[in-house]
């Protein structure tokens, strides 16, 4: 059974990929909430946040790259939803595969649509003045906390995917995650809040993350942020595997 | 249906087997043999248990207690032999709307890891008259369509046994038709199948055996001749035409306000078919 993990995995993959090439219409959702954020917070209120850096859109697209990421895993949940739903699922389940190559299929779409996802945002921040002298490295060190963070975010989302019992249950679950970066330092410092929201502000993953993010864009030294940020992406990502397969296991057992 | 099935070992044997739900003892302990090359008819109301002893023998559930082996393979413990000799169509025609028809297919091919994925499609649409739709998205199908390639989607790798799950529940008279001479064919090729339904002339029509599961138990096996002459003599004076099935479900399902006439119909029944 195991032996065919890689070889399902792929073909899986492949069945995902080629959902997602055909509705175009997600990584488009999935990026225009950001960018619609972007615009507003670069052009509206932009002018009246100082946020202590030379440019605003450079200093806002860490906390929008997260936000893209926590809006693009409901569709992981959706699309498992759905074949959960459809009997699909269950049709994979009593056939001769390694049988948790259905959901392994499902995390890495979401790892290929994400980053898709990420790449227009990027993309759309070039053109709004976002510029970054970072090498080589940094934008690996930075791709490398994204693919982290959406593993985490994913594994999260295949919870409500396989437990959900309609569409909207199935997505609501990431209205928290996408509103996480505006009580943290992604938009504003934090240190312009008032004592608890700064508390909980500075002490929450997001501002870790977006600050490592930032340092490693701006060629600051990363200091101790980088750190914290891979242990809570790391963190989020075990516990959430962890609960996600305890969930995978008590519906097909 | 041949006698020299009989010799051999059954394709299903199910033994005593329970599942609850919660407070819902869904099943109480159910027996039957399924011989092979053979149509067998699980027939039952809604909510019966119909569906938990299909998913059971699937591998997709656990049952509390009991035995079931499938083609000779423990359902408990030797799971993945029992996914290598069976093909589940479900309730729900499980296809991929997304995805074209021959698609589909190859998909499921793959996933069986075949050679030649292509042509297996190719066969099975010609077989299940698919062709001229084979590039269009499923989504576009009628339910008919969507049946006969879930079912197609079912016979790839030519397992020995086939679960249909309520194939026609929801699909108009003509597609019903359709299904049935795909049930049928497939009989021919000496594909065993479990079939489900809570239509009686579909069980009428395609079986070779037929068992009510009602209550958590069978109460009935046997063909449908056999099955005919169940009904009480006393019904028989009165009806002028050969009763059909359906007056033999109902007369040995009952209703609810009727408890006690039920239970001694059914342990008449029971006596008779030993």
């Amino acid at each position: 059974m195991t032996t065919h993990f890689f070889g399902d995995t792929a073909v899986l993959l492949g069945r995902s990929l080629r959902h997602i090439a055909r509705s175009m219409d997600t990584i488009i959702t999935t990026a225009i909430m950001p960018i619609a954020f972007m615009l507003l917070f670069v052009y509206v209120f932009g002018g009246a946040i100082n946020s202590g850096a030379d440019s605003y859109v450079s200093y806002l697209l860490p906390g929008i790259l997260l936000i893209t990421i926590a809006s693009g895993i409901s569709y992981t949940a959706y699309r498992l939803f759905l074949d959960m739903k459809s009997g699909i699922f269950e049709r994979f389940q009593s056939m001769p595969i390694a049988r948790s190559s259905v959901l392994w299929a499902h995390v890495l779409t979401s790892l290929v649509a994400n980053l898709t996802s990420l790449v227009v945002v990027v993309l759309v921040a070039l053109l709004m003045g976002f510029r970054s002298g970072a090498g080589v490295l940094a934008w690996l060190g930075v791709a490398g906390i994204l693919v982290l963070f959406t593993l985490a975010l994913t594994w999260i989302a295949v919870i409500p995917g396989l437990t959900a019992k309609s569409v909207d249950g199935a997505s609501a679950f990431s209205y928290p995650l996408i509103f996480l970066p505006f009580i943290s330092s992604a938009f504003v410092p934090t240190a312009t809040m008032p004592g608890p929201v700064r508390a909980f502000a500075e002490h929450q993953p997001v501002t870790s993350i977006v600050n490592a993010i930032r340092d490693l864009f701006t060629e600051q030294p990363v200091g101790s942020d980088i750190w914290l940020a891979l242990a809570w992406c790391v963190g989020i990502l075990v516990v959430a595997y962890i609960f996600a397969m305890a969930t995978y296991r008590r519906r097909i057992a | 249906m041949t006698n020299a099935s009989i010799t051999r070992e059954p394709a299903i044997r199910v033994q005593g087997m329970e599942k609850s739900y919660k407070d819902l003892h869904v099943l109480r302990g159910v027996d039957f043999d399924v011989a092979p090359g053979t149509i067998f008819a699980l027939l039952g109301s809604n909510g019966a248990g119909k569906t938990t002893v299909v998913n059971i023998l699937s591998t997709l559930l656990k049952a509390d207690a009991g035995t079931a082996s499938v083609n000779g393979f423990d359902v408990a413990t030797q799971a993945a032999e029992v996914r290598e000799s069976i093909s589940l169509t479900g309730q729900f025609a499980a296809v991929d709307e997304i995805l074209s028809g021959r698609e589909n297919l190859v998909l499921v091919a793959r996933l069986r890891h075949l050679k030649d994925p292509r042509t297996i499609a190719d066969d099975l649409l010609d077989r299940f008259s698919l062709t001229d739709a084979a590039a269009r998205k499923v989504a576009t199908y009628s339910g008919g369509m969507r049946r006969r390639l879930d079912i197609a989607m079912s016979l790839i790798g030519t397992p020995p046994l086939i679960f249909l799950d309520e194939p026609t529940t929801g699909l108009d008279p003509q597609a019903r038709i359709e299904v049935w001479h795909a049930v049928k064919e497939l009989a021919g090729r000496g594909t065993t199948v479990l079939l489900t339904t809570q239509y009686l002339d579909e069980a009428e029509q395609l079986a070779d055996r037929i068992a009510i599961l009602h209550e958590g138990r069978i109460i009935v096996n046997g063909t449908l001749t056999e099955l005919k002459q169940l009904l009480p003599p006393a019904k028989v004076e009165y009806v002028e035409k050969q009763p059909t099935l359906e007056d033999v479900f109902l007369a040995i399902v009952g209703d609810n306000g009727n408890d006690d006439a039920m239970t001694a119909a059914t342990a008449r029944t029971r006596k008779e078919l030993r």
